[in-house]
C-alpha cells in the first residue's frame, strides 16, 4: 500500500483516466438490451422499408434500384396530395376542439368529495374501449335507419343527415367521434395539471377580487403549460395518422372524403401491394410527422417564458 | 382599525380545529404563537372569510363581517408558500390587487407599485417574472403584493419559514420596521418563539386549537405560565427532567436542590431547564451534578451544542458559547445551577420559576 502510493501522486491524472475509461467501456453493456430492442422494432424495419423505397420489386429475385423515382412521383400523385391536405385539417380540427374542450372539462371537474373517482371513471371510460369497437359503435349510433344517433338528427333536429351518402356529414361523424374518443386524455392530462396547484393560489386569487377568467388565465393556464404541450403532441400524431376509426365507419369514403392518409397508405402497401411508393409514401409521411411536432414543441417550449 | 375575534370555533369531521377564539387588536401587529397544528392557519383563514367558523364572529371596525364573502373584504395575506401570478411580472403582480380594487386612478396604482417595490428592497426587478427571482425575492414580492393596497387586516402565515436563515433574518429586521407603526391590523403567525421574541408585539399563544395564553413575548419566556407554553417559546427546546417533591426539598436525578414554597404531600414534578443554563465546566458553588456521558456535539460556529446522556436515560442537551472539540463518548458532568431552573407540575401548572429576569442568549 504505501509503496502504490507514491507512484500514484506521481501520475494521478493518466491512471485515473485509464480507468474511468474503462469503466464506461463496461457500462456499454447496459445500454445493450434497449439497442438490441430498439434495433428490432424500430431501425431495422425503417431500414427495410428506405430498401423498398429505392428499389422497383417485381419478384423477390428480380428488383430494379430506382433512386428517388417513387419520392418524386409520391410527391406529385394528386391523390396524396388531398389526402395530406385533408389530414392536415382533420388534425387541425381535432386539436381546436379536443384541447379547448378537454381543458374546460378539467375546469369544471371536481376538486375534492365523492365526485373525484365518478368523474374520473366516466371521463376515462372512452379511452378503454377497443379502437375499431369505438369505431364499429359509431357506424351503428350514426346510421339514419337504426342508429340512435344518426336517427335523432333526421328525425328530431329534422336535418338531413346521412354519413353513407354525404360527404360532409361522414367528415363531421369521424370527427365527433375522434373528439368523443379523445378528449378524455386531454381533460385527464389538464385535471392532472390542474390538481398539482396549492390551494393557496386560488384563496389569494379570491382575496385579491380576481373573476374566475383572470384565475384561469393567470393561475390556471400558466401552470398548465407542461402537460398541453404534451397533450397537443399526443393529440396532434394520433390524429395525424388516424386509420382504424375512418376505417371501420366510412372505409375511406363517400368517395374520397375520408381518405387519410393512413387509409390511403395501407391501399397503396397492402391493397395493390406497390411496395416502392408505399415505402416512399411511408417515409415522407414520417418526415411530415416529425416536423409539424417539431415546430409545436419549439412553439410551446418558448412561449410564455 | 380594530379586529375582534369573538368565540370563534371550527370543527371539522369531528375534530375541533378553533374552540372559542377570542382576540382584539385596535391596530398594530399580533403575533400568534404555536406549533405545528396549533390552528394559526385557519384562525387566518377564518379571519379572512376564507374558512366559515362554526360558530363566532369576526368584527373588523365595529362591523359584523363573519358572512361577507372574502371578495369584499379588506384584507390581505401572505402564505408560507411564495404565491404570485406566475405569468405576471413583479410589477403586474404588485399592481393586481389595486386594479382589481378598482378604485385607484392609473398614476396612483404605479406610485404605490414602486413605492412598495422599493420599501421591499425589490425596485430592481419589477419586469422579472416570479420564476426568475430567488426564493426571499419571491416572497418579498409577494409581502409587496400584500402592503400594496391599505387593508383593515393584513394576515401573514408564516412568511418567513421557507426562507434560508439569512433571508429570514434580514426579512424579520425590515417587517418588524414596516408593521410597528401600521395603523390597520396586522396578524402574524409563527412557529418560532424566536421570531415572536423580536418582533415584541404583543402574542397570542394557540394549542390545540385553543389560546393558551396571551402577553408580552418577553414576559412569557422569563415567566411561562405553564409547560406549554415555556415549551412553545422555547428554541432550542426545553430539557426536562423527573423531579419528585419531597419535604421541601426537590430530588432530581440523585441531585436535590430546596423548593422554594412547595410543600404539601410527595408528588412528581417536571423540572425544566433552559440548554444555554446547562454548563460542563463547572461555574460555581450550589450546582447540581450529573454524571452523563456525551452523546454528540453540535458546533455551529458562535456555540456549541452537546447532546448528553444522563444515568438512567434522560437526554440532556447543553447551549455552551464558543466552540468545544467533544467527543462522542467522553464523560461528563452537566451542572445546572438550581435557581435557573422551572418547576411545572405534572398537570403542566408552574409551580416555580427563576427569580429576577432571566438573560436570554442573542440567536
Amino acid at each position: 500500500m504505501t509503496a502504490t502510493l507514491p507512484s500514484r501522486r506521481t501520475e494521478p491524472a493518466a491512471e485515473d483516466r485509464a480507468q474511468g475509461k474503462r469503466r464506461a467501456n463496461r457500462a456499454w453493456f447496459l445500454v445493450l438490451p434497449v439497442v438490441v430492442s430498439v434495433a428490432f422494432t424500430a431501425v431495422i424495419p425503417l431500414m427495410t422499408v428506405v430498401n423498398y423505397s429505392v428499389q422497383d420489386i417485381f419478384s423477390p429475385d428480380d428488383r430494379l434500384f430506382v433512386g428517388l423515382e417513387w419520392f418524386r412521383s409520391v410527391a406529385r400523385d394528386p391523390e396524396v396530395r388531398a389526402a395530406f391536405v385533408r389530414t392536415l385539417l382533420f388534425s387541425a380540427q381535432v386539436l381546436l376542439l379536443e384541447i379547448p374542450l378537454g381543458v374546460a372539462v378539467a375546469v369544471v371537474m371536481p376538486r375534492r368529495g365523492l365526485g373525484v373517482p365518478a368523474a374520473l371513471v366516466l371521463v376515462a371510460l372512452p379511452l378503454l374501449i377497443p379502437w375499431n369497437v369505438v369505431g364499429t359503435i359509431w357506424q351503428i349510433f350514426a346510421r339514419p335507419d337504426i342508429g340512435l344517433g344518426g336517427w335523432a338528427v333526421n328525425n328530431v333536429l329534422g336535418l338531413d343527415y346521412n354519413y353513407t351518402l354525404d360527404a360532409g356529414d361522414a367528415w363531421i361523424t369521424v370527427l365527433v367521434m375522434d373528439v368523443w374518443h379523445w378528449t378524455p386524455l386531454v381533460a385527464l392530462l389538464a385535471y392532472a395539471g390542474l390538481r398539482s396547484i396549492p390551494d393557496p393560489y386560488f384563496q389569494a386569487a379570491q382575496i385579491d377580487g380576481a373573476s374566475a377568467w383572470a384565475t384561469f388565465r393567470h393561475i390556471q393556464l400558466p401552470r398548465l403549460r407542461g402537460v398541453l404541450t404534451i397533450a397537443i403532441l399526443l393529440r396532434f400524431m394520433d390524429s395525424f395518422m388516424i386509420y382504424t376509426e375512418p376505417f371501420v365507419v366510412t372505409g375511406g369514403g363517400p368517395g374520397n372524403a375520408t381518405s387519410f392518409l393512413s387509409v390511403l397508405l395501407s391501399k397503396i402497401a397492402v391493397g395493390q401491394f406497390d411496395l416502392g411508393p408505399a415505402g416512399a409514401f411511408s417515409l415522407l409521411y414520417f418526415l411530415a410527422v416529425q416536423i409539424v411536432c417539431y415546430v409545436f414543441f419549439t412553439v410551446l417550449t418558448r412561449t410564455g417564458r | 382599525m380594530t379586529l375582534v375575534i369573538d368565540g370563534v370555533s371550527v370543527r371539522r369531521r369531528g375534530e375541533i380545529w378553533l374552540d372559542d377564539i377570542h382576540l382584539e387588536s385596535s391596530g398594530g401587529m399580533t403575533t400568534l404563537l404555536g406549533p405545528m397544528t396549533a390552528g394559526k392557519t385557519t384562525l387566518m383563514r377564518v379571519v379572512a372569510g376564507l374558512l366559515p367558523p362554526d360558530a363566532g364572529r369576526v368584527v373588523v371596525n365595529g362591523e359584523d363581517v363573519t358572512g361577507v364573502s372574502v371578495r369584499k373584504r379588506s384584507v390581505a395575506f401572505v402564505y408560507q408558500q411564495f404565491i404570485n401570478y406566475p405569468s405576471l411580472t413583479v410589477y403586474e403582480n404588485i399592481a393586481s390587487p389595486l386594479r382589481l380594487a378598482a378604485e385607484f386612478p392609473k398614476g396612483e396604482v404605479d406610485r404605490r407599485v414602486r413605492e412598495v417595490a422599493e420599501l421591499m428592497g425589490i425596485g430592481e426587478l419589477l419586469g422579472r417574472r416570479p420564476g426568475e427571482l430567488s426564493g426571499g425575492q419571491q416572497q418579498r414580492t409577494a409581502i409587496a403584493r400584500a402592503l400594496a393596497r391599505p387593508v383593515d387586516v393584513l394576515l401573514l402565515d408564516e412568511p418567513l419559514a421557507n426562507l434560508d436563515f439569512k433571508l429570514r433574518e434580514q426579512l424579520r429586521a425590515d417587517l418588524k420596521r414596516m408593521f410597528r407603526d401600521s395603523p390597520g391590523v396586522v396578524l402574524y403567525a409563527t412557529a418560532d418563539p424566536n421570531e415572536a421574541l423580536s418582533f415584541a408585539a404583543p402574542a397570542v399563544v394557540l394549542g390545540e386549537g385553543r389560546v393558551r395564553h396571551r402577553g408580552d413575548p418577553a414576559d412569557l419566556y422569563a415567566g411561562p405560565p405553564t409547560l406549554e407554553v415555556a415549551a412553545t417559546l422555547s428554541d432550542p427546546p426545553l430539557n426536562l427532567l423527573p423531579g419528585l417533591v419531597r419535604d421541601g426539598r426537590i430530588e432530581c436525578l440523585g441531585a436535590s436542590f430546596p423548593a422554594p414554597g412547595l410543600t404539601g404531600p410527595d408528588r412528581r414534578v417536571v423540572v425544566a431547564v433552559r440548554p444555554h443554563q446547562v454548563g460542563i465546566e463547572r461555574a460555581g458553588p450550589g450546582m447540581l451534578e450529573f454524571p452523563a456521558e456525551i452523546r454528540l456535539a453540535e458546533v455551529t460556529g458562535s456555540a456549541t451544542f452537546v447532546h448528553l446522556l444522563l444515568e438512567g436515560g434522560t437526554h440532556l442537551v447543553a447551549h455552551l458559547a464558543g466552540t468545544h472539540p467533544y467527543e462522542p463518548g467522553e464523560p461528563a458532568v452537566a451542572y445546572v445551577d438550581p435557581a435557573r431552573v422551572f418547576v411545572f407540575g405534572e398537570d403542566g401548572a408552574r409551580l416555580h420559576a427563576p427569580l429576577g429576569a432571566e438573560v436570554r442568549p442573542h440567536g
